[in-house]
């Protein structure tokens, strides 16, 4: 047995790296091992193509520096993208070896390592994963849509997803250096205090999210400020489109939200370095008290995930039936219903820690009332299609899929809503095929169709319908097979983060919902398969109206993909479908008469920013006390330094404007 | 005194009505079992009369759910394939975004049912409140009024259960057992972690935690032999912190008490000082005799020799506190221990654990499965020499 690792470090090894020592590396594990082994590999590889074709300054000066919104979205999806390869890859491992381990068999995962693997599944998916991609959706489309030309704080746009990335860094780190923490995804202490968690898991946890946390929050101010000072003239708050309505209440929800769990995990750092006792079991301390912290964040977070989607499918719903979106203002008032009941549900998800009957009924009914507004959601999509004229392009075949799939993880969260019934089904199997019905039904089967609507915009050329069709297909069958055993198990009495199992009749429960898995990777290759091919035919696919759905809203106004400043004239609107109200009253494109057009700068600010704040996050995981000062204090000069940095804007030039104009004037003539 | 003399409830009595109609579940929940498979099925067809009705509660709200479920998925696929665009349908009308009749009903229909649903819930939840003790054996019997509860003490240990019958005496170790429509009552703490007792054939789960006690009200109505565990996650060991729940009949139950009775084993605190330390995968104990007010001295954290009790400190607090000289006496006030990884912790350098321990003690971070002679399985062990988890042997 290894040595504590504090024991070896001693002098001048100790005061340069900590707690960091060669025991830091998990060489005894062949899978861990093997991952680096392919990862190192294939970043060499890509590091080496980058290098070959001396993309380098490209991406610097292009992307990494970039200011723009349309830019800095697509890395976020990206970045989205990446890290769900890595959080599918942790439920494939947990299904495979939840499927082994029957008959005395302990799988084939460690508990060391699977409930690392648990642990990072969940953490990704939420935080690096599904924030990312809305976020990333939000910062591409919500200034187009409301006629802007970037965000209210470019810079800091550029920061926040910086910061996203760094955080989403440090928990790749953690896979191959230390280890990550195995505690859940909400880290509940006392589990996660010092005494039970010395290693430093837990800390990649806190650091991770602390500062992911940062660029969470700035980028949710920018989104509320652009939307609430950048409409273009006209767009009063009752024209917003309704992904914009979404999105901002999404974003007020990040605002009151997030500095709870920056508070709360400040709160257990200092447990953890300097021996206070907020959530310890002695000295006063109460855990309770940071299970109902981390959910007066937690549960508005769910919401801040889907909200966003609901517009999606708003959107995409009122395209694809090519009318007006039915019961607009009732859709604007049950999202606003939905953002507010959402702070008043958080104890829903500890019922069984001994609440009087009283509070427990409470919050139970509270929970329930959010299904009305939700409920009144789902049937305004429904009357849309309603005397509509259906066109089934894939964004609406996700949307559909989502309406039948969300309708029954609905169905049973109200279920588990009942505290009585809650008593058997919390902690259970049932609940973990709940929250991924609404969040894969729900936040994921919109991000694709949102992928597939507005690629187009994006690249100015739709994705492949055939691999489409085939990622959906196994996508919604592959997710039922995953599931429903999971439903079913949760009902026989299986509870979550187990990793061997008694009783033999289980297992074949759990290796359908391995198939369903399967079936779901299928799906995730045919998507990827999908942008592959996409690319490759892009001049097949190539779409040079701007407007490939006959779209309604004022993304679809301008070329695909739009200019760096969006808009050559700011537009004027009238109603809450803008380019369908434009289209129908025959509006006239202006030819001539251009400005020069006012633009922020690039800044390598923000990466330097995040690169200190990672170095920062490193030290203090490891306890390398001089670096985490000097990052730290790097920080604040760089920021500081920033402040008096004055070249901050210029002007696109007018013959540019006018070029790039004329271009589009020239398309659009030879398209009819 | 035998448990047998004591009058726990009268024969067969006119139930109270419940919070829901049982005689039409029971008609239909065959029905809908049918279509759901087997009897493994241990939440739908729970041996508690406190599960049985929760298991109703589920059939309940599931049947008022699928009330507008089942429409809304209906209208779904029909509004999709009716007004798909091949179909031409001659109603398309492209402005038609308002209706202020359908607005009432599409806010209204989810409004009544989560009004029925609601009053479902605030009548289940109190009734079925795991505190409140329990009014009926089954929906055909009460529980006599007189009748007195079977006391039982849990404590959740890293990664076992512990169960003291205060009455009786005895103590076990994963294997919990009770008479068949005996109502029990059973108080819940844990030593450590945060836990979760449930026994889904008796009755829904509550948290065992640190420090805090909970309650749980109960009566099996099956004889059988039934899986217990813990439903949250505590780290290595959770996966096999299991017991068994026996429900046996009067005479099975004063048999299997005689059996426990005859171990020579007795609980006192060190035995229980020993026992919490971290081991997995625990064969079944038995204690015939334990220390009086042993699961009081867990609760309040305070079973370690020099230890102080929560509720001293508590009172000792209400009344203004023990004054400055106290400030430096924190050995009595520390319970999971802590040690130094060479952070800021205020662990005194050259004194590791001094302050955080008394002798005998170990820090609950270093604890492994093997000190206490239970052998975890091997890569288990290579697992704790990984980094970050500490040995306990290269201090």
């Amino acid at each position: 047995m290894a040595p504590h690792p504090a024991s070896e470090n001693s002098g001048i090894w100790k005061l340069i790296f900590g707690r960091l020592d060669w025991s830091a590396l998990p060489l005894h594990e062949p899978i861990v091992v093997g991952t680096f082994a392919m990862v190192a590999l294939g970043g060499l590889a890509v590091f080496g193509l980058i290098t070959r074709y001396r993309l380098w300054g490209y991406l610097w000066t292009e992307w990494f520096t970039t200011v723009d919104h349309k830019r800095i979205g697509i890395m976020y999806m990206i970045l989205g993208l990446v890290m769900f390869v890595r959080g599918f890859a942790d439920a494939v491992m947990m299904r495979i070896q939840q499927a082994m381990a029957f008959n005395g068999s302990e799988g084939y995962l460690n508990a060391h390592h699977y409930d690392q693997i648990f642990t990072a599944h969940g953490v990704i998916m939420i935080f690096f994963v599904a924030m990312p991609m809305i976020t990333g959706i939000m910062n591409y489309i919500v200034p187009l849509q409301i006629g802007a030309r970037d965000v209210s704080f470019p810079f800091l746009n550029n920061f926040s997803f910086w910061m996203t990335t760094s955080g989403a860094v440090i928990v790749m780190m953690s896979l191959f250096v230390g280890e990550f923490a195995r505690s859940g995804w909400l880290a509940y202490p006392p589990l996660t205090g010092i005494a039970y968690s010395p290693g430093v898991g837990v800390d990649y946890y806190i650091w991770a999210l602390q500062i992911a946390g940062v660029g969470t929050l700035l980028s949710g101010v920018n989104l509320i400020a652009t939307i609430v000072k950048m409409r273009a003239p006209g767009m009063t708050m009752m024209k917003l489109p309704i992904f914009v309505w979404t999105s901002l209440l999404a974003n007020v929800l990040i605002v009151a939200a997030f500095p709870v769990l920056t508070a709360v995990l400040a709160l257990l750092s200092l447990d953890r370095y300097v021996g206070t006792a907020f959530f310890t079991n002695d000295f006063g301390g109460n855990p309770m008290m940071y299970v109902n912290l981390i959910w007066i964040w937690g549960h508005p977070e769910v919401y801040i995930l889907i909200l966003p989607l609901f517009g999606v499918f708003s959107e995409v719903v009122s395209t694809f039936c090519s009318k007006r979106l039915f019961g607009y203002s009732s859709m604007v008032y049950a999202t606003v219903v939905i953002a507010i009941l959402s702070y008043l549900v958080w104890l829903h998800h500890f019922f069984t820690m001994g609440s009087g009957a009283s509070v427990n009924s409470f919050f139970g009914i509270t929970t329930m009332v959010i299904s009305i507004p939700t409920g009144a959601k789902l049937f305004n999509w429904l009357f849309t299609m309603y005397r509509g004229r259906i066109r089934f392009e894939l964004p609406m075949m996700w949307t559909v899929a989502f309406m039948l799939t969300f309708t029954i993880g609905g169905m049973t969260g109200v279920l588990l809503a009942v505290p009585p019934a809650d008593f058997v089904l919390h902690n259970s199997l049932f609940l973990i095929a709940h929250f991924h019905n609404v969040i894969i039904g729900g936040v994921l089967f919109g991000m694709f169709a949102a992928i597939n609507y507005w690629w187009p915009k994006a690249f100015g050329f739709k994705l492949d319908r055939t691999w489409g069709v085939r990622s959906f297909w196994l996508w919604v069958v592959g997710f039922w097979f995953a599931f429903m055993p999971l439903y079913i198990l949760g009902l026989m009495g299986v509870t979550r983060r187990l990793r061997v199992f008694d009783d033999p009749s289980l297992q074949i429960w759990f290796i359908i919902a391995a198939f369903g898995a399967f079936l779901i990777a299928c799906g995730i290759a045919c998507m990827f398969i999908q942008f592959g091919v996409s690319i490759w035919k892009r001049n097949e696919l190539r779409d040079t109206t701007g407007d490939p759905w006959n779209g309604r809203t004022l993304e679809w106004s301008t070329s695909s993909p739009p200019p760096d400043y969006n808009f050559a004239f700011t537009p004027v609107i009238h109603d809450n479908d803008a380019w369908a109200d434009m289209k129908k009253r025959g509006y006239q494109r202006p030819t001539g008469g251009f400005e020069p057009i006012h633009m922020p700068s690039n800044t390598g600010t923000g990466i330097i920013l995040a690169g200190l704040a990672t170095a920062f996050g490193v030290a203090m995981i490891w306890y390398i006390w001089w670096l985490a000062g000097l990052s730290f204090f790097g920080l604040l000069a760089v920021a500081i330094g920033h402040t008096f940095n004055y070249k901050r804007d210029f002007h696109i030039p007018r013959d540019v404007v006018e070029r790039t104009e004329g271009e589009r004037t020239r398309l659009l003539a030879a398209q009819g | 005194m035998s448990i047998r003399e004591r009058p726990y409830y009268a024969g067969r009595m006119t139930a109270r009505p419940s919070a829901f109609n049982g005689a039409f579940l029971r008609r239909i929940a065959p029905l809908l079992l049918l279509t759901l498979g087997g009897c493994d099925w241990v939440v739908l067809s729970p041996a508690g009369d406190v599960a049985m009705q929760q298991r109703d509660l589920i059939l309940i709200a599931t049947l008022l759910m699928l009330l507008i479920i089942i429409p809304v998925i209906a209208m779904t696929i029909w509004f999709a394939w009716r007004y798909r665009e091949k179909a031409q349908a001659a109603d398309y009308d492209p402005d038609w975004d308002h209706s202020t009749s359908l607005e009432l009903m599409i806010w209204s229909a989810p409004l009544l049912i989560i009004i029925a649903l609601g009053a479902v819930t605030w009548t289940s939840t109190h009734l079925l409140d795991p505190y409140r003790p329990i009014e009926r054996i089954d929906s055909g019997r009460k529980v006599e009024p007189a009748a007195r509860r079977l006391q039982v003490e849990v404590v959740a240990l890293d990664w076992k259960w512990l169960f003291i019958y205060p009455e009786l005496g005895i103590a076990t170790v994963n294997e919990l057992a009770a008479p068949v429509d005996q109502p029990i009552e059973f108080k819940i703490t844990s030593a450590s972690l945060m836990n979760s007792f449930f026994v889904p054939a008796l009755a829904g789960q509550i948290y065992a935690m640190p420090g805090m006690q909970t309650v749980l009200h109960a009566v099996a109505n099956k004889p059988g032999n039934f899986e217990g565990f813990s439903a949250n996650y505590t780290g290595t060991g959770f996966s096999h912190m299991r017991f068994r729940f026996h429900a046996m009949d009067q005479a099975g139950f004063d048999r299997w008490v005689a059996q426990v009775k005859a171990s020579g084993a007795k609980l006192d605190r060190a035995t229980y000082v020993a026992l919490e330390q971290p081991s997995e995968k625990v064969p079944p104990m038995y204690f015939g005799g334990v220390e009086p007010r042993l699961f009081h001295a867990a609760l309040n954290m305070c079973v370690q020799p020099g230890k102080r009790c929560m509720d001293e400190i508590m009172m000792t607090d209400a009344r203004g506190g023990a004054g400055k000289e106290s400030a430096r006496d924190v050995a009595g006030l520390r319970h999971d221990g802590t040690i130094d990884v060479g952070g800021f912790h205020p662990v005194e350098p050259g004194k590791k654990g001094e302050i955080a321990q008394p002798a005998g003690m170990t820090p609950a971070a270093e604890r492994t499965p093997a000190e206490q002679g239970h052998q975890a399985p091997g890569h288990q062990q290579d697992a704790d020499g990984h980094a970050g988890h500490s040995g306990h042997g290269g201090m």
